[in-house]
């Protein structure tokens, strides 16, 4: 299978390039967020806060490593089910976030702002934890410590590898792979 | 009567515990390894090939297969003529599942239903017990993760509703879970009994080896019957589309009441975690 090399901060044109059902592999850096982390984002926008991190050209892994043994960056860490990140991801598509990674279908919601704003989600393999980890180089907490595995951790990623599920033009690997396979 | 410490009961949870998080069995890798040969997408097959790679790199790095290292669920056959000394069976349990998960670097996912403050150390266990003949204690660990968990069911069907209503009802479940539980999936499928047994049933459907057939004939036919539904459902790895949505479906059944049809489905996700020790 063919596999494009994408780099972060992702731009307008570099998303306008992906399809659902391509392989990617990404290089730059993420950020990791999941239930409880998003409610805080909510918490700090409505009280007019500043967010731990810039969203503008970003992207958000849905993930909650296992601990890191010794001498190891992070531990085991593949993605969460997104579907519980759906009532927050369109305000933060809104804000210039340009990329989800998890497992799972989402909204339809979720699915118009990724057209509308122009983003992607990926989707990392779940359970594939180990490997995953392999292509984390670096690990570093931004925020929400005190959420232990839940914190906003901002990780160094080389060739991490992910497939497009749903683009900006409305295509959605799940239905189109299913479409294909039924019998 | 033959003693048995709870040292040893405790040492070996620990250790089950560990390598079944790290370990991906023999079993479980050859299904994947034919999984590649017999799905037809590309993209499903690169999907396999991923899992493959992680199991390889698991084993390598002494790294959990997969990060949501499970509630800890243990079935143990305590034998009649075994005395358990040192203190309490189910403590000792406890306290392995609790060094595995902290020795480890195993993830604690378990905590209150409400508050959902996590217990801190991934106890309690869960723990199924039933006494057999002889003197030792087998203990099965089965790390089972909530992604494939949240997609099993209890349903009271009507008689009438017979072997279809058990196999639209499994393919309902299967197709609800989607891409959630992680396909390639395992279906364990509880048949009879009663409410509470055939759940359990269900359960114990998911420890027999992959590609090992019911013993009686006609359910082992039920048995791939159900898995040639779910292979065309096109769901596939991960979800992306393919012919590989399930690795196998297992049956376990007993007889229920003249009144009742108990039905139950659980399901494992690839990263089917499952080791055993006899003391
Ligand atoms: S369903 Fe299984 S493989 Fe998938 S994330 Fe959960 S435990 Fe891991």
């Amino acid at each position: 299978m063919e596999i494009k090399r994408i780099q972060t901060p992702l731009d307008d044109s570099a998303i306008e390039k992906l399809k659902a059902g391509e392989k990617v592999f990404l290089n730059g850096f993420i950020f990791t967020a999941r239930d409880s982390a998003h409610k805080r984002f909510f918490e700090a926008l409505d009280k007019g806060e500043e967010l731990p991190f810039d969203m503008r050209n970003q992207i958000i892994y849905y993930c909650g490593p296992s601990p890191a043994p010794p001498g190891k960056v992070i531990g085991s860490c593949g993605p969460t089910t997104s579907g519980r990140m759906d009532a927050y991801a369109p305000r933060l598509i809104a804000l210039g976030l340009k990329g989800m990674i998890g497992k799972g279908k989402r909204s339809q919601a979720v699915k118009d702002s990724l057209k509308q704003h122009k983003a992607v989600y990926f989707g990392a393999t779940g359970g594939a934890g180990a490997l995953l980890a392999k292509c984390i180089v670096s690990s570093e907490i931004v925020a929400y410590e005190d959420l232990g595995p839940e914190g906003v951790v901002k990780l160094g990623v080389k060739d991490l590898p992910l497939f497009v599920i749903n683009d900006m033009y409305g295509n959605d690997l799940y239905e189109a792979g299913i479409g294909k396979y039924r019998r | 009567m033959r003693e048995i410490h709870t040292d040893s009961i405790v040492s070996a949870v620990e250790n089950l515990f560990i390598d079944a998080n790290i370990n991906l069995s023999q079993g479980v890798f050859d299904a994947l390894s034919q999984a590649i040969e017999k799905e037809e997408s590309p993209v499903g097959k690169e999907v396999i090939r991923e899992l493959i790679n992680n199991a390889n790199i698991a084993k390598a790095e002494r790294m959990p297969i997969c990060q949501d290292t499970g509630l800890a669920v243990t079935f143990v056959e305590v034998g009649q003529d075994v005395h358990v000394v040192g203190g309490g069976l189910a403590e000792a349990i406890a306290e392995g599942v609790r060094r595995a998960y902290k020795n480890g670097y195993l993830r604690k996912s378990c905590c209150d239903p409400f508050s959902r403050k996590n217990t801190g150390d991934n106890t309690p266990p869960i723990i199924h017990t039933h006494i057999v003949p002889g003197d030792r204690i087998k203990i099965v660990a089965l790390p089972k993760g909530g992604g494939s968990e949240n997609y099993g069911e209890v349903r009271m069907l009507v008689p009438s509703q017979g072997k279809e209503g058990v196999k639209a009802f499994v393919l309902d479940m299967v197709t609800k879970g989607g891409p959630n539980p992680c396909p390639p999936i395992i279906v364990g499928v509880g048949i009879g009994g009663n409410f509470e047994t055939s759940a359990l049933l269900s359960k114990e459907a998911l420890m027999v080896p992959i590609d090992q057939r019911n013993p009686d004939p006609a359910t082992a036919a039920f048995e791939l019957e159900m898995l040639d539904a779910i292979n065309r459902t096109g769901i596939g790895p991960q979800g992306y589309g393919g012919t590989m949505t399930a690795l196998d479906v297992h049956i376990k059944m007993l007889p229920c009441h003249i009144a009742s049809l108990p039905a139950a489905v659980n399901i494992q996700c690839h990263a089917h975690r499952i080791k055993e020790v006899v003391i």
